[in-house]
């Protein structure tokens, strides 16, 4: 019993230090934030002194060279990741209502073809995907930046999944009852998979928020840049001070992870949901 | 040269004194002609409507402005400079309005320009850095040739309206300007005054035997960091001007000018394996420092760690804001042993092109706007605040009949250096396709010889055969 | 890590995470409504999306690997198999060395550390909750943002974990060492790999039943014992979706952790296939090249599909 009693006490002080070790780089972001850039020169302090708000006005008020101000690369970012989702949902349910309760010519050949789109993220065809998005005019446009990063239909899949497990006697009883497909979807399914569609949304907006390359790589004019894409540019520049910038790259840092960690947090359960989606 | 590296001042730092104008000669002002006389009656003539012909020029509407678009790399103090010329420019006409965008880095203003260009949506003027010459010269129908501009609006335009050094590196095989020399430096060695003199150091070294024991005098003293080169551009300092300050050859076919095709790097030569092996010696013991070509150099130097710093003179202006220290600039030091050395060095920074493809109404604000960027006045107020050399003698003659380099006689060092000898075959410049690409691989040899990993003549020899076939890969795109 | 969750594959269908009973004769086994236009109508827009931004820049990626073109896409001609030749110089080979030590090394070390740490948590009782979400937040760090912390972190000279490291006796400067920008590339990217692989391992083990554990314990088995013979053979499914998830993410979403951190260097240390493509193709204006090794890319993620395909197989096969 009392050996039982250690091992648990040991199994606690592990786990502790190793979340402590995750959270150490934030920690250290808010301690670095805090704190004047002389400061860290000679190994970063302990603990966070009162800089921390005055360094974050700071950056919001003085916008790094070749970068639009924080809240305009905030707002974009928030842009992108509601774009994303919305329009992710906004096309997947259909498409996955069709596939699910449709029966048509072509089902399933349509529906290997959104298939193939799994293994081949957006990473793997940018350069492709970047001419077709110039040559359709659509570079520094919020079309450009959004479309392309939904172009696959992971959702689909998951909502087809969802469908599938759809009791069926509902369907029954709705055409017997004369409601239409269309009254089905939007009265019936819809509310019941109001959870699916949070854990999708949480995902989603995660996934707009957090990407670099694509944004980098559509936008060239300052006034479409996000926050996390511009990162390493306000590094190049905090870095070629005589005194490195530290302090107002980690305050930047520190407001680009907020809105996705908050939502996280918040909505854990949707969004561990979500991701064991494809396998629930 | 880096208008991308120059540090990005988070509020851009004093430049130097303004210039003092007028009340001086004013012979050479006629010569080329400034911001007021810019509105040129200028005829359009003829000319096809696609590729290196400007297109039938119209003339603006009348009331109308048409915006032009010119993309940059500059920051900092450059950054302001320029867009003072562009405000300048604006005001002194009403047909056309200029708006400048900086892209922050060279190699961004490249990959942005071919992407814009394929999407059509180039700018109508880009800033295309000494590297990418190739890449856009051989692109044929990319963008109009500055000459063929300028003549068809009968702008007067020359290529010996620049100075020997700029032109020598721009033009083609039949000695035009495809595109506007613009801002033009070279490297030169800053140096720390108070620490130097600490170790009791009265000149900054000319050789770089004399500089190796400098360092160790210094380290001797205390000061361990001895020098620092450009971040992102050790490959320009250390390897192409360390070349053409000392006269070696860079590569075949007189560094790329005569031919595109079979052109062969020569940096696997004795020269630069006993450079490279002094720096990765130096580097060993921290008394040499370089952190890779995203790290900004700028700061070991204006914050005392290293002694001496090899860099561009583009970035006179930015030291000069943030050292606190008095510092001295001298030309860079010479390899020993080599009765020719100095030659001279070659030109860095950019030149601005004009892009095919825009509407035909904005080719002569074009012309007139590089007309203006060209005149003695923009060039002088441009020098004078940058650490950019005048690229026209015109300008040049202005600065010296204003007293400008007796009381900045750190402004000369490149204008000397540049014009040091006449140029060889070798020392013209520096002319390879995907030589950003080519630059890559010399990065990479340079870190490993100072981490030690590898020998300077094996690092040398493996960027040789990696540069080789950059080159050919090039040549066979290229058709050349 | 900008992973699409929801693009990982979804295809192994794990029996120990079935949380919910799905019901014979579901939706998906027959269609319901006999409409014929409407579920084309509600289809088109997904497939135009898809067909556009996916399946032209495809056909286009492999067009274009067989021509050539200056920088500026002027002047373009067939080229046959020359960009291949091209990219399968020395540099190439490089990156498929780099991509695949990087990608074994973040699979198996965030799996292992995951699979600990959700073990250990299962054991914690009431306190469950509180530590899953203490391993879970980093998930939603972006990262590129994720990356400028670390870059300050091991910062030479002022960083903590680089003074760390300098006290040791390390001579840290991950900007000209390539094994030492490798190991911190590396590092960094299980430090956002394992709270995704945390959730998994969580949820597998909670479908463990109870009476499987404990007729282990009564038969007088160590926790240890307990664990590999019992409950790890359960997990089996959890593990290789698992591994597939993060070979992927390693294999195509480590671009901007490496674009913040190392910019690919020094001499190509970290310069992973993808990295390559983007320097390529967009830095250094390649396109017929870019094109090539978008080609190889390809290829490679369709070696992985079929695997992938297989795995769902031999699943399927096991119910």
């Amino acid at each position: 019993m009392k050996n039982r009693r250690v091992v648990s006490a040991i199994r606690h002080v592990l786990l502790l230090a190793v979340a402590a070790l995750f959270a150490a780089p934030i920690y250290l972001a808010v301690v670095v934030a805090s704190h004047p850039a002389r400061d860290v020169l000679s190994g970063v302090p302990a603990l966070p002194a009162g800089r921390l708000a005055n360094n974050i006005a700071h950056v919001i008020n003085n916008p790094f060279p070749q970068s639009p101000s924080l809240g305009t690369m905030m707002l974009n970012s928030l842009i992108l990741a509601l774009g994303v989702a919305v329009l992710k949902l906004a096309l997947s349910v259909p498409a996955a209502y069709a596939v699910g309760f449709f029966r048509f010519p072509g089902r399933m050949v349509m529906f290997w073809l959104i298939f193939i789109t799994l293994m081949l993220p957006v990473e793997v065809r940018f350069f492709p995907t970047y001419q077709v998005t110039a040559n359709l005019g659509l570079l520094n446009s919020q079309g450009g930046l959004i479309l392309p990063l939904i172009a696959s239909a992971t959702a689909v899949f998951l909502f087809r999944q969802y469908f599938r497990s759809f009791p069926r006697e509902l369907a029954d009883a709705a055409r017997l009852d004369g409601i239409g497909p269309i009254r089905f979807l939007t009265s019936i399914v819809l509310p019941l998979a109001r959870p699916t569609l949070a854990a999708i949304f949480v995902l989603e907006f995660i996934y707009g928020w957090n990407q670099y390359l694509w944004p980098l790589l559509v936008t060239s004019s300052p006034q479409h840049a996000t926050v996390v894409m511009g990162i390493r540019q306000i590094i190049t520049a905090a870095q070629s001070f005589s005194v490195p910038q530290w302090d107002l790259v980690m305050s930047v840092a520190l407001v680009a992870l907020i809105p996705p960690v908050l939502i996280v947090m918040a909505m854990q359960r949707w969004f561990v949901r979500g991701l064991m989606a494809g396998i629930d | 040269m880096p208008g991308g590296t120059a540090p990005r001042a988070l509020t851009p730092g004093q430049g130097k004194d303004p210039m003092r104008s007028s009340g001086e000669k004013r012979r050479l002002l006629t010569l080329a002609a400034g911001a007021a006389s810019i509105t040129m009656a200028a005829a359009a003539c003829g000319g096809s409507s696609h590729s290196s012909a400007p297109p039938a020029a119209a003339a603006p509407a009348p009331g109308k402005t048409v915006n032009l678009t010119v993309w940059t790399a500059f920051s900092g103090v450059n950054a302001t400079s320029f867009n003072y010329l562009v405000s300048q420019f604006n005001s002194s006409q009403s047909q056309y309005h200029v708006t400048a965008l900086s892209k922050g880095s060279y190699s961004q203003v490249l990959s942005d320009t071919i992407a814009a260009f394929k999407a059509h949506a180039a700018p109508d003027i880009t800033q295309i850095f000494d590297a990418g010459t190739a890449t856009i010269m051989d692109s044929n129908g990319s963008y109009v040739p500055v000459y063929k501009l300028m003549s068809q609006y009968k702008i007067p335009f020359a290529t010996t309206d620049f100075i020997g050094g700029a032109a020598s590196y721009y033009e083609t095989a039949s000695n035009q300007l495809d595109s506007l020399p613009f801002n033009s430096s070279t490297p030169v060695l800053f140096y720390n005054k108070t620490e130097l003199q600490k170790a009791g150091i009265s000149q900054p070294p000319t050789t770089w035997n004399q500089f190796a024991s400098d360092a160790a005098q210094l380290l001797a003293h205390g000061q361990k960091c001895a020098l620092t080169s450009s971040g992102a551009y050790v490959m320009w300092t250390d390897m192409e001007e360390f070349s053409t300050w000392n006269g070696y050859q860079y590569a075949t076919n007189d560094n790329g000018y005569s031919a595109v095709k079979g052109t062969k790097l020569k940096i696997d030569s004795a020269p630069l394996v006993n450079h490279l092996t002094l720096l990765g010696q130096l580097a060993q013991k921290g008394q040499y420092m370089w952190n890779g070509v995203s790290t900004s150099t700028v700061p070991l130097f204006t914050n005392g760690t290293c002694a001496m710093y090899e860099q561009s003179s583009a970035d006179l202006g930015t030291i000069q804001a943030a050292a606190k220290f008095p510092f001295g600039v001298s030309e860079l030091p010479i390899a020993d042993n080599d009765a020719n050395a100095p030659q001279n060095t070659v030109v860095g920074g950019a030149s601005m092109w004009v892009m095919s493809g825009a509407p035909a109404v904005h080719y002569r604000g074009d012309a007139e706007f590089l007309h203006y960027l060209m005149s003695p006045q923009a060039q002088a107020y441009w020098a004078s605040h940058t650490g950019y050399v005048p690229v026209t003698p015109a300008s040049s003659d202005l600065l010296k009949s204003q007293g400008f380099y007796s009381s900045h006689p750190n402004d000369l060092v490149a204008v000397k250096e540049l014009t040091n000898k006449t140029p060889t075959s070798y020392t013209r410049g520096i002319r390879l396709g995907y030589l950003p690409e080519v630059r890559q691989a010399e990065a990479s040899a340079i870190a490993a010889v100072l981490s030690g990993k590898q020998s300077a003549s094996a690092a040398l020899a493996s960027a040789q055969s990696q540069g080789d076939s950059i080159l050919t890969q090039f040549a066979s795109q290229y058709g050349g | 890590m900008a992973v699409d969750a929801a693009a990982r594959p979804r295809l192994i269908r794990v029996p120990g995470l079935r949380r919910r009973p799905v019901r014979a004769g579901g939706a998906g086994d027959d269609a319901i409504f006999g409409h014929r236009l409407l579920p084309v109508a509600l289809i088109v827009p997904e497939l135009v999306v898809v067909g556009v931004f996916f399946l032209w820049p495809s056909v286009k990626a492999i067009l274009e690997a067989f021509r050539q073109s200056n920088a500026f896409g002027l002047g373009e001609r067939f080229s046959g198999l020359a960009n291949f030749s091209a990219a399968l110089n020395g540099t190439y080979l490089q990156a498929v060395e780099v991509t695949a030590a990087f990608t074994a090394i973040t699979t198996v070390v965030s799996m292992a550390i995951a699979l600990l740490l959700a073990v250990q948590v299962e054991r914690t009782g009431r306190m469950r909750v509180f530590y899953r979400t203490l391993f879970i937040w980093t998930y939603a760090v972006p990262g590129a943002i994720g990356a400028a912390l670390w870059l300050f972190l091991f910062e030479p000279h002022i960083g903590p974990g680089a003074r760390l490291l300098e006290d040791l006796g390390v001579n840290w400067n991950f900007a000209l060492n390539g094994t030492q920008a490798f190991a911190l590339v590396t590092a960094l990217t299980i430090w956002q790999q394992c709270a995704y692989n945390f959730v998994f391992f969580s949820a597998g083990l909670q479908a463990v039943p109870e009476s499987v554990v404990e007729a282990a314990t009564i038969d007088g088995a160590s926790p240890i014992r307990r664990f590999w013979s019992v409950v790890f053979p359960l997990l089996g499914p959890t593990v290789v979706f698992v591994t597939v998830s993060d070979v992927l993410a390693a294999l195509f979403s480590s671009f901007a952790v490496i674009d913040v951190v190392t910019q690919g260097g020094p001499g190509g240390s970290t310069t992973t296939l993808v990295y390559m493509l983007y320097r390529d193709g967009f830095q250094n204006g390649d396109v017929g090249l870019a094109g090539a090794e978008s080609l190889l890319l390809f290829a490679l993620a369709g070696i992985l599909l079929v695997f992938q395909f297989r795995i769902f197989n031999r699943r399927v096969h096991y119910r």
